[in-house]
């Protein structure tokens, strides 16, 4: 039998959905133990931050990591995991993109805590705490690890091998990528594996026909015939300017797509690439109509960045 | 001198949890500290969405329990709407719900409890874990234990698009109807989730309630809590996930408030400590008096344990008699009994497999009416539902059209962040005395204190087949350490 595999597995800012993820391969993560081990995953296995700094350097085979970056401590563990790792895979959208939890990259931390300790409703606060980095008690000081102000990807952080899209990916996907590791017939270094090349709208199952926008609507008010492409009945989707392999599912029950997948291949920027995807199709060439049409898409950053807000930051 | 005990990290969500235990200059421990080092913001950043995106945006809160987001946050979009969804757009909602019960439970359960019972609290830790369990009670069992969690991460995909983060349910109602071919799938694997739920209290008994040792240990003053339980009642006071009333009774079991999500804010509030980031809600009429137990303390728990006790029973048959089994064994109502907690879970997953089946049975269940158009102006709107974690709380409030504008979620585990404090204290005071070998076995007794909580920080520690990991350092005044013991 061959030798078996290392492989570890670390969260950061992130959900714990990309770890689900891997537990709904089902039956096959019995597979996967009998091939692999899991020298750390600190949620399923007794390894710590210690054992993994004992390890050689690229003595674990595949290291993955979901989640962004948002604290010191994330950027360390992404640090010594890259050191240990031959291969290192940016596992879900957050670790590759930034995900959702970057949107608070449109704020700062000082205006966070403001909120949270201070003016949400349900705070008893009179004397304005807020948490500290070290806080002195009768029996000794305790410590808390300090936020970073900015949420990053992890390959701002580290060098990253290979992107596992999804949020979370799609158990299939996670499935075919374990094959293709267990092969050993890995694509090139900074590919994107678990996703297709082509755009969802290849994979989705609803008609297109020509598409002409005159109006853009929300999901509460709108009625679907349920059969013609989302976009062309006015629902803002992203599945033009979104990578495919999700399996629609979003579609499947009447949803259009906010980008999970991330960009295609040729595209630099996601939110770029959607919005030209939708003016292209509306259905005026009055300026001043156009105007009126793209004014009803009331939060151009929320739909078009979900899922990449650090990923269009300029690259340093 | 005085010794700390550090444990650090128990791993979480974000990154890490840190427990501080000091002990006086014989041993004894005169205090315990509970950490959560991790913020990420959810209620700054979704200020300025459109409100019928937040349903789709703060599932990302817990990929574990994301359905309970969800659905938190559609009730409280219909309410910022004034919109009543049609019935069956609500039987559908709760019908996936009782599928994500079924799927959180059995991951905690199996995949964490089990363990410390089924192969017992001071076993050899390489024994003490999901594989323990299965070489104990079987490869059939554990094969059974991963098909009938996947089930139900089908029927919430058929259901929600996704079962990590479903997209499903708008103002209003829900964006798609369930065929007769779904429907039939979803009794089927409901009728099979239900045997399966009688089987997990089966075991429990035999493994736990038949050995003395473990009954005394449930029953222990370390492992006990006395503070106010809080859960989601139906009409009758009976326990719902989905929809109802928010009880809380109070240590002697009398019912001290009732109340509607809308009214949250007169009944719970939120204290706010340096050394964590997670805050601490508590009763406001009674106001935070500390880290103390008691009647006249405002800390309360949201469990499976306190929505057994804030309850007179259970909507369905089979639940209904395992509710009473519980009483009767335990000794009468409330329970105080944190580790009883497990056993309540249990109940709740039968409870939630047998709602699951009469809801597929439910002439209504494939309706086409699963969707009203909102036409009131948006506003303000509060959504509450029960979380397998405790109660779940969402708060919006939006402008004319429907952009937020203020966020605010009273999360889970967050209720449960001061009692988990006292009970990790109170299980390191009764475990850890002067003259004490702080073993490993002793170390994860501490463990089983807060595990019962199923603690959710950010809610996808319980879904992975094993345990939480931790290091004690035994530190000088210097915080050179002396000792180190792993539980690994």
């Amino acid at each position: 039998m061959a030798k078996k595999l290392k492989i570890a597995k670390y969260w950061a800012d992130c959900c714990g959905g990309c770890d689900v993820s891997l537990l709904d391969i089902d039956a096959k993560i019995l597979d996967v133990a009998k091939i692999a081990d899991i020298v750390y995953w600190p949620i399923a296995v007794d390894g710590k931050n210690k054992d993994l700094e004992a390890l050689k350097p690229g003595e674990i085979d595949v290291g993955f990591y979901n989640g962004a970056v948002h604290n010191s401590e994330q950027e360390h563990i992404a640090q010594i995991l890259r050191e240990k790792s031959k291969i290192l895979v940016a596992y879900g959208s957050c670790a590759w993109l930034g995900g959702i939890p970057s949107l608070i990259n449109f704020t700062d931390r000082e205006t966070l805590f403001e909120y949270v300790y201070h003016l949400a409703p349900s705070n008893d606060n009179p004397r304005g705490v807020e948490p500290q980095p070290r806080t002195k008690v009768p029996e000794g000081v305790l410590s808390l690890p300090v936020l970073y102000d900015k949420v990053k990807r992890l390959d701002e952080v580290v060098e990253v091998d290979y992107y596992l899209p999804g949020c979370p990916p799609h158990y299939e996907r996670v499935a075919e990528v374990i094959d293709v590791i267990v092969s050993g017939k890995l694509p090139p270094k900074g590919s994107v594996v678990g996703a297709k090349d082509k755009a969802l709208c290849e994979e989705c199952p609803r008609e297109r026909k020509e598409k002409r926008i005159k109006e853009f609507k929300r999901p509460q008010f709108f009625q679907d015939d349920g059969k013609t492409c989302l976009l062309e009945q006015g629902l803002v989707c992203l599945g033009p300017a979104t990578r495919g392999g999700c399996g629609a599912r979003c579609i499947n029950v009447n949803m259009p797509c906010r980008g999970c997948y991330g960009p295609l291949p040729e595209a630099i920027d996601q939110g770029a690439s959607a919005l030209s995807a939708i003016a292209s199709i509306i259905d005026s060439n009055d300026p001043e109509e156009i105007q009126k049409i793209i004014d009803q898409i009331i939060d151009p950053a929320g739909y078009f960045y979900r899922f990449g807000l650090p990923r269009q930051r300029v690259r340093t | 001198m005085g010794k700390r005990y550090t444990i650090d990290p128990i791993t979480r969500l974000e990154g890490h949890g840190k427990i501080e235990i000091f002990t006086d200059d014989e041993g004894n421990v005169i205090n315990a500290y509970f950490q959560v080092p991790q913020l990420r913001g959810f209620e700054k950043f979704c200020q300025g969405r459109p409100v019928e995106e937040l349903p789709r945006i703060v599932p990302r809160i817990c990929g574990v329990c994301p359905e309970a987001h969800h659905l938190a946050s559609a009730k409280a979009v219909d309410a910022v709407y004034k919109v009543d969804p049609p019935s069956p757009a609500k039987k559908l909602r709760e019908l996936m719900y009782m599928a994500h019960y079924v799927h959180s439970h059995i991951a905690h359960f199996y995949a964490l409890a089990a363990a410390d019972f089924v192969v017992g609290p001071q076993a050899p830790v390489a024994e003490r874990n999901i594989l323990g369990v299965v070489a104990k009670v079987g490869l059939e069992t554990g094969g059974e234990v991963i098909k009938q969690r996947s089930n139900a991460q089908k029927v919430q995909e058929i259901i929600g698009g996704k079962a990590t983060h479903p997209v499903c349910a708008i103002p209003g109602g829900m964006s798609k109807a369930l065929t007769e071919d779904e429907r039939q799938q979803i009794e089927k694997m409901g009728v099979s989730a239900v045997e399966f739920g009688l089987f997990g209290l089966d075991l429990f008994r035999k493994v736990v309630l038949e050995n003395s040792e473990y009954v005394d240990l449930i029953k222990s003053d370390m492992y006990s809590l006395n503070i106010h339980n809080m859960g989601l009642v139906d009409e009758n006071n009976k326990v719902n996930f989905y929809d109802g009333k928010v009880r809380v009774v109070d240590t002697n079991g009398k019912e001290l408030y009732k109340y509607s999500p809308e009214e949250y804010l007169d009944y719970v509030a939120e204290h706010t400590e340096p050394f964590s980031y997670l805050k601490y809600p508590f009763l406001k009429k009674i106001g935070w008096k500390g880290f103390v137990e008691g009647q006249e303390s405002g800390i309360y728990w949201a469990t499976p344990l306190s929505r057994l006790n804030a309850a007179d029973g259970m909507a369905t048959p089979k639940a209904q008699e395992a509710y009473e089994e519980f009483y009767q064994t335990l000794g009468g109502k409330p329970v105080k009994a944190t580790l009883a907690t497990h056993w309540a879970r249990l109940i709740e997953l039968l409870y939630a497999a047998e709602r699951w089946v009469e809801l597929a049975r439910d002439p209504e269940i494939t309706s086409k009416e699963v969707h009203k158009v909102p036409t009131e102006t948006p506003k303000e709107g509060v959504g509450i539902v029960e979380a397998p974690r405790g109660t779940l709380t969402h708060h919006y409030i939006t402008d004319e059209n429907g952009i937020v504008q203020k966020v605010n979620l009273i999360v889970g585990t967050t209720n449960n962040n001061a009692p988990i404090s006292l009970s990790i204290k109170k299980a390191a005071q009764g475990l850890i005395k002067k003259g004490t070998k702080v073993s490993e076995g002793i170390l994860n007794m501490v463990e089983m204190a807060f595990r019962a909580y199923d603690p959710c920080l950010s809610c996808a520690t319980h879904s992975i087949p094993g345990r939480i990991p931790l290091i004690i350092n035994l530190r000088d005044k210097n915080g050179n350490i002396l000792e180190t013991i792993r539980s690994d």
